[in-house]
């Protein structure tokens, strides 16, 4: 069948909350009803990026990128741009503070200063389809390792590509493979490690949404190189359609023959198997995952043995990240020699972030590492909604740090982040805007380590807890003088006492903004003040009567009847009665309401 | 299903290249079908239907088929626009099924344009 449009509709996790199926039945009706069928197919593709702006339709070949969908505005699209031939210019991208819409995805800011890598068949192919992938140069580079380099030529070639883990702690791939390959113990096991808990952060269940086969293909290339014989894709219960996709993904590749026994008639065996984690964070922990799978309680356990030597069932074991699988086959493909010729010294290739937080094109980005943070803000993600300034910048989840606003051209590499206090992480990237108040932030990342602590480790349990109990009485306007020098002493306490990264990388949030925002920590202890207006103990709200036009809006809006005054007159709002909510601040046109 | 062979990798991909192709925005010419209300009426439709067939039975990847609206010459419709790299476009008009044909192997094929049925060669300009 000849088809002279693709309209590749978004179906990840994103676009389906906002209605992309419902969308996509509709189109297809539609099209049914304009007879358009034998002319147009509607082609369910992985996440495109820009997911705040869902249910997203990709028209190609013309390249048209169509956003925020309804079912409504299906029967125009269809008759206009698919039957007419007029692109629908009313649901096309247009960039924060313009005009004039974008129609070619190639042309838009956030797609056009993107490197695509791990995520390179994004939005191009059905994720169903295995000889899609296939088409994109799917599966050759595991040909080419199996017909023509023996495994420690793949692993050299990994060694020299650069390459390190994806998962946050960033030790070199190549390195890694080489100590589970040299383990004299078999069989050995190989791990796909999407097991992503940090909030804000999909970079992974995206990969295995929209191209499943290129993280197969990646694990298969590093089993043939290590010497493995069974895999395992340790996917979060919370993902049901990257599970779905993964397992039809890994029967496609098995009826294909390229997984299971002598794959391509080289003597190789190799499969694998998807398996579903067990809904706490910590089994994202190489050692805690290891125990899941083996059906006991995620808890991790001291290093050395590393898994290399002694994982999965005691034998020889190699976990990496999703992204670091879906590198994999390029690598392969193109030549370390291409693939180090992207990122810093020491940092190669490129890095997924999800972008969320105070920014205007929240989303899923692949950049090249040493891209700066301002370039990712700005240049990609279209700066701070409502003329805001930023603040900061969270990067590396609840293990990682903030980055303040004055850092912004810092080089976004492993070893600068870990300098400024953060880290790489699996690649959240949340921003900040000035009305953010820092001490709160880390209060919030520090009360979700301190329910994910497993409670293995005393000084993570209980050294976390202590930590949070300070930082919310300092919200609550009972801060005292020696909580900063408190804090101080207790996180490196807690980095020290605890087995895995959990708990060695938890202080950070609080570390990183008692560096660079410790005015806002001495505002809320020694003034009972919070600079950003945000911790309700520590603010009041009143009406600056210069402004005020006596519009009576904010009367209307707020629940407690706490403000009074003539019509045309400025208002006032009564203390005792205010219960700090914000609705008149909201409604406010002139910006009349203050917050102290 | 049997097992794959590395050099079957290449069978595949050459029966999805024309879809591929299509997603990239690649091909080494264009056929813009004028698909305004005029151009529907005066049979645009079977024109592009002809094209998809004509395609589909000489296995060509590489050429993109879009559809547009009116070009402005309502009497002289069914039109089509041919669009090739480096070269002015082609319009031709008054197209019927077997005119698609006989343009398709001479010009799309063998790249020798068909003036008997194009109307210009070169685009409007604009200021």
């Amino acid at each position: 069948m000849i088809y002279r449009t693709n309209a590749m509709i978004c179906t990840c996790t994103n676009c389906i909350s906002n209605g992309a199926l419902q969308v996509k039945d509709a189109l297809e009706k539609e099209i049914k009803k304009k007879h358009l069928e034998g002319d147009v197919k509607v082609v369910p593709t992985g996440a495109s990026g820009l997911c705040v702006n869902g249910p997203i339709l990709v028209v190609q070949p013309e390249g048209i990128f169509y956003q925020l969908l309804t079912v409504e505005v299906v029967p125009h699209v269809v008759e206009e741009h698919f039957l007419k031939g007029r692109p629908v210019k009313s649901l096309m991208y247009v960039p924060p503070g313009e005009e004039a819409p974008i129609p070619n995805i190639r042309d838009i800011p956030f797609f056009k200063n993107q490197r695509l890598i791990a995520l390179r068949n994004r939005g191009l192919i059905d994720p169903d389809e295995i000889e899609e992938y296939i088409a994109r140069d799917g599966y050759r580079a595991l040909a080419k390792a199996l017909t023509s380099m023996t495994p420690e030529e793949v692993i050299a070639e990994i060694k020299k590509s650069g390459l390190r883990g994806r998962g946050g702690a960033g030790f070199p791939t190549g390195l890694k493979w080489e100590f589970c390959r040299s383990s004299p113990e078999t069989p050995k096991y190989i791990i796909c490690n999407a097991d992503e808990g940090d909030p804000g952060a999909f970079m992974d269940r995206s990969v295995l949404e929209a191209d499943p086969h290129s993280v197969i293909e990646g694990m298969t290339i590093g089993a043939y190189a290590m010497g493995g014989t069974q895999g395992y894709i340790y996917v979060r219960v919370e993902y049901p359609l990257a599970i779905k996709r993964m397992k039809r993904a890994v029967e496609q590749a098995r009826d294909y023959g390229l997984l299971g026994k002598d794959i391509f008639r080289r003597g190789f065996d190799f499969d694998v198997d998807v398996f579903e984690g067990a809904g706490a964070f910590v089994c994202g922990e190489e050692t805690s995952l290891i125990a899941s799978i083996e059906g006991r309680p995620p808890e991790p356990r001291m290093r050395p043995p590393f898994p290399a030597q002694s994982g999965l069932w005691g034998k020889p074991t190699n976990i990496n990240n999703v992204e670091t699988w879906a590198n994999i086959a390029v690598i392969i493909n193109w030549g370390a020699e291409w693939f180090s010729q992207i990122g810093t010294d020491t940092s190669k290739g490129t890095k997924v972030f999800s972008l969320a937080g105070n920014i205007n094109n929240a989303g899923l980005v692949e950049v090249p590492m040493g891209i700066t943070l301002r370039e990712i803000v700005y240049d990609i993600g279209g700066g701070i909604p409502n003329g805001k300034k930023l603040k900061a910048v969270q990067t590396g989840g609840p293990s990682g740090g903030f980055i303040p606003s004055d850092l912004l051209d810092l080089s976004v590499d492993y070893d600068r982040l870990q300098e400024a206090g953060a880290i790489m992480g699996s690649g959240g990237m949340i921003v900040v805007d000035e009305e953010t108040c820092m001490v709160d932030m880390a209060k919030y990342f520090l009360e979700f380590t301190t329910s994910e602590s497993c409670g293995r480790c005393t000084a993570c349990r209980e050294g976390l807890q202590a930590m949070h109990q300070i930082l919310t009485n300092i919200c609550a306007g009972q801060g005292k003088d020696g909580d900063i020098e408190l804090l101080n002493e207790l996180a490196p306490a807690v980095e020290d006492g605890s087995m895995c990264a959990l708990g060695r990388t938890a202080p950070n949030p609080v570390l990183t903004t008692l560096r660079y925002f410790k005015d806002e920590y001495e505002a809320h202890i020694n003034e009972r003040r919070c600079p950003a207006g945000v911790c309700e103990v520590l603010i009041a709200y009143s009406i600056d009567p210069e402004k005020c036009k006596g519009c009576m809006l904010c009367v209307k809006s707020c629940p407690q009847g706490a403000i009074t005054g003539e019509k045309g007159q400025p208002q006032n709002i009564d203390q005792e009665q205010c219960i700090k909510c914000g609705a008149c601040r909201e409604v406010c046109k002139f910006e009349a309401v203050i917050v102290r | 299903m049997t097992k794959l062979r590395p050099q079957d990798l290449d069978k595949i991909a050459q029966k999805v290249k024309r879809t591929m192709l299509l997603r990239e925005g690649e091909g080494r010419m264009r056929v813009i079908v004028h698909m305004g209300t005029c151009g529907i009426a005066a049979g645009a439709r079977t024109i592009m239907k002809t094209l998809l067939d004509e395609i589909e039975a000489n296995d060509v990847k590489d050429v993109l088929v879009a559809a547009s609206s009116c070009a402005g010459l309502c009497s002289r419709e069914p039109m089509i626009t041919v669009e090739a790299p480096d070269q002015p476009p082609v319009k031709y008009v008054d197209l019927t099924p077997d005119k698609v044909k006989e343009m398709f192997s001479r010009h799309i094929m063998g790249g020798e344009i068909v003036t008997a049925y194009a109307l210009a060669q070169g685009s409007e300009r604009m200021l």
